[in-house]
């Protein structure tokens, strides 16, 4: 159950999107402890220098923060998470919509696509 | 930094074929290196180096700074590309072999990875398929608490969720300050874990850094760069 990675980027960079999205979407929670390098190394079977690297990213970002002996764990800053996860979901709205737009639709036609597929998700 | 692997000029001439021709690499700690390069590049002769089988044409090699000899085969863990355990042992007999053989070898750890393999200890080495056997070197040659790994071909001649089962054991069993070599043609299985990659071309080694520098300087995979590098 390895992690897939795209064969034209950085793996470090790759796993930073994927454990950020994991904490943006609260899968891991805010204040909770993330699993050892050792053990998430063997989940992603990637190497664990690879997986520090994204974690000392991660850090940066103020994500992650590392207790002396007890650990990594997630940032409880809510506001943070919350913030980074706004500038996340105005990402993918720009890149579907820049996408919708070389295909030619209309602001228009783009919000009435929109709502059918809602409407479809409601059914 | 102190260096685990060193390689100066070292050469190595066979009767009738240059093999390494003044190589030079060094290899620190902490670090798993993909050794790759076509079939005959000189992997498995840079290795057997390492390791005293063979001596060299010229050059030297070094292992923790030393010439190797006795006390760099405590030191260093070697899987060989073939089988050399006799088979008329069982898998516990092979395990009581490197216990007597060596002293960093970790009996508790073989006995716990051959448990969860379903890998009886009463099982005789001849009655194993390729696939077992190979796993079985792997648990001898990992459950030593060894600096230097070197592992020629551990992924070679076995399906692909033995490879994803060995490539694992890899990641879970070598120690922080450990290194390990792994040497093979199959690239794609073992990116994901490597940190470095060393190209080695007719007995040159053309290529030395690390995979993510790969990735973002030449926007390619290793793969990727192996197949354009070595096109035939």
């Amino acid at each position: 159950m390895s992690w897939q990675f795209a064969s034209d980027r950085p793996i470090y960079a790759q796993l930073v999107e994927v454990i950020q999205l994991k904490i943006l979407s609260g899968e891991y929670e805010p204040g909770g402890k993330l699993p050892s390098i050792r053990d998430l190394a063997a989940e992603a079977a990637v190497n664990p220098n690879t997986l520090q690297r994204a974690f000392s990213e991660l850090e940066q970002k103020g994500l992650v923060h590392t207790q002396r002996t007890a650990g990594r764990f997630i940032s409880e800053d809510q506001d943070r998470i919350e913030s980074l996860r706004q500038q996340y979901a105005k990402q993918a709205v720009q890149g579907f919509y820049g996408r919708m737009q070389s295909l030619g639709y209309s602001t228009g036609e783009i919000v009435t696509l929109v709502t059918e597929r809602m409407e479809e998700e409601n059914l | 930094m102190s260096l685990l692997l060193e390689c100066r000029l070292l050469t190595k001439r066979y009767p009738l074929r240059l093999a390494l021709n003044q190589v030079n690499l060094q290899l620190g700690k902490g670090k798993i290196v993909g050794l790759l390069g076509p079939n005959g590049s000189g992997k498995t002769t840079l290795i057997k180096l390492a390791n005293g089988l063979l001596t060299p044409s010229g050059g030297h090699v070094l292992v923790n700074g030393q010439e190797p000899g006795v006390e760099t085969k405590k030191v260093l863990a070697y899987l060989p590309e073939r089988s050399y355990l006799p088979e008329w042992m069982t898998a516990g007999q092979a395990l009581d072999y490197f216990y007597d053989f060596y002293e960093n070898f970790n009996m508790a750890k073989a006995e716990d990875m051959l448990a969860r393999l379903g890998i009886d200890k009463k099982d005789r080495i001849k009655t194993m398929s390729k696939g077992t056997r190979e796993k079985v070197q792997l648990i001898l040659v990992m459950s030593r608490e060894a600096d230097l790994y070197l592992l020629d071909e551990p992924i070679g001649g076995v399906d692909p969720a033995a490879r994803d089962y060995i490539l694992n054991t890899i990641i879970n069993n070598y120690r922080e300050n450990a290194t390990v070599v792994i040497s093979t043609h199959l690239i794609q299985d073992i990116e994901k874990v490597l940190d470095e990659v060393v190209f080695l071309n007719r007995g040159e080694i053309s290529l030395h850094m690390t995979v993510d520098q790969v990735r973002e300087e030449r926007g390619m995979s290793v793969d990727a760069l192996f197949r354009e590098v070595f096109k035939c």
